[in-house]
């Protein structure tokens, strides 16, 4: 086959795209913004449901696999389609032709900036939970400023989900386990600690993940709050005072933490704008890349020979991501085959 | 002072700094299964006292885990102990043993 395929991004979505293409023959050319492939994952300690090492798990995509090229450090500048070819071209001047190109660009991560009231970039022990995983990965030594060990901690679910205060009224679906998984890590380095996940509803929707949600209970002891955080204030000694309503008590509550760890959800990719100029995709109202019939064909966009993987449609976890990549390379065969009648 | 029509109203804020948890770590204790309780209110829904009084067998364990104390007695009171909710509980939970622990913890 003479095919050649970019792929825009390299993370996991990228990555199996590109393995899958190249066992079916097709000439491929991973183009990755950062110095390094495995997107997010590259940043996890462990991963959901089986706490295995996300390292492990990126394991999985070593370049030999992939036949053709993985660039890091690419900076796009525009795309052209011209009969039926796409002309990439990128800022250090070189431009690249490919058949087909599969966008797999993936998410951002909510700024937490903007629940201000949450009081992350102003008070000292309010981290997000990407940090919280960096800290995991680094063995930092100290987890609390000051170098006291925490003996409360407050995980915030749907910070940026679920929220039309700032604009993203969808559910970002990995953060409620990522915050029991998180209070399960924390439990494991500080046992003394009390974890308290504060919440709307647990969506434990995935394999195992009401059994994690259990074992958090039972044998964690970590104590789940059903009531959203309406406020967060320092207090003298740095820890911080949480004001929510104990919804299943009826009354409001107000408990004070020496760390607060918002779940912060994922948001369109910040590429998506610039990808919808250049090559005329549609976006959905938050940005995510919109496929005309997201149920049945997710991974084909309303130009032909632009196809989708991964999280740039859609918030996915790691395995829904992996199988989309998958569906997406049936797709990107499909056209091919149809090309040739 | 009478005949102004000016009160103080009580606090009812949950102040989780200053309550007493230390009855739900024993009660949690000498009966684990607590620590499953989804507060789903299977429990309350099917409790046949629950319909002629104010026994929220759910609102107990909640008010529990958060150190509120003070209306548990009285509402307790009003547990027939027949065990209905033992039968429906989906995360088996030995509610009726909770409630007889909570009692016994409480000094009745």
């Amino acid at each position: 086959m003479e095919e050649r395929i970019a792929i825009i991004g390299g993370g996991i979505a990228g990555l199996e795209t590109a393995s899958q293409l190249s066992k079916k023959g097709f000439d491929v050319v991973v183009l990755e913004k950062k110095q390094i492939t495995g997107g997010h994952v590259e940043q996890w300690h462990q991963v959901f449901p089986d706490f295995r090492d996300a390292s492990e798990v990126l394991k999985n995509w070593n370049q030999h696999e992939i036949s053709g090229q993985i660039k890091i450090g690419i900076d796009i500048t525009n795309i052209n389609k011209t009969n039926g070819l796409f002309q990439i071209e990128l800022r250090d001047g070189e431009q690249i032709t490919a058949n087909a190109v599969v966008i797999a660009s993936g998410f951002d991560l909510f700024d937490a900036h903007k629940k201000e009231e949450y009081g992350y970039g102003i008070y000292d022990n309010v981290i997000t939970s990407a940090e919280l995983e960096s800290f995991f990965n680094r063995k930092r030594e100290y987890l609390i400023k000051s170098g006291k060990t925490p003996q409360r901690i407050g995980i915030i679910h749907c910070v940026g989900s679920r929220d039309e205060k700032v604009g993203n009224p969808y559910c970002s679906k990995v953060c409620c386990i990522t915050g029991v998984k998180q209070a399960i890590e924390l439990k494991e380095i500080y046992p003394q600690a009390e974890v308290f996940c504060f919440y709307m509803d647990l969506r434990m929707f995935g394999l195992n993940y009401e059994d994690i949600y259990k074992e958090a209970q039972e044998k964690y002891g970590i104590q789940f709050i059903r009531g959203r955080l309406s406020e967060t204030s320092e207090l003298q000694d740095g820890t911080v005072l949480l004001k929510v309503e104990d919804t299943l008590a009826g009354k409001p509550l107000k408990l004070s933490v020496d760390l607060v760890v918002l779940l912060v959800g994922m948001v369109k990719g910040s590429v998506n704008n610039e990808l919808k100029k250049w090559l005329g995709i549609e976006l959905d109202l938050f940005g995510f890349i919109k496929p005309p019939d997201a149920i049945l064909q997710p991974n084909v966009t309303n130009v032909p020979g632009v196809f989708l993987a991964g999280a740039c449609s859609s918030p996915k976890n790691i395995g829904d991501t992996v199988n989309d990549a998958r569906s997406a390379v049936l797709a990107v065969e499909k056209y091919f085959n149809h090309l040739k009648g | 002072m009478a005949g102004w029509g000016y009160s103080l109203n009580k606090d009812r804020q949950i102040d989780f700094d200053a309550n007493d948890r230390s009855v739900y770590f024993r009660v949690i204790g000498l009966e684990p299964s607590l620590g499953k309780c989804i507060s789903c209110g299977s429990c309350s829904a099917t409790c046949s006292s629950a319909v002629f009084t104010d026994l929220d067998i759910r609102k107990i364990f909640v008010l529990l885990s958060r150190g509120e104390l003070r209306d548990l007695k009285k509402h307790l009171d009003d547990c027939m102990l027949c065990g209905k909710c033992i039968l429906v509980c989906p995360r088996g939970v030995n509610t009726r043993n909770v409630i007889l622990t909570i009692r016994k913890e409480l000094e009745y």
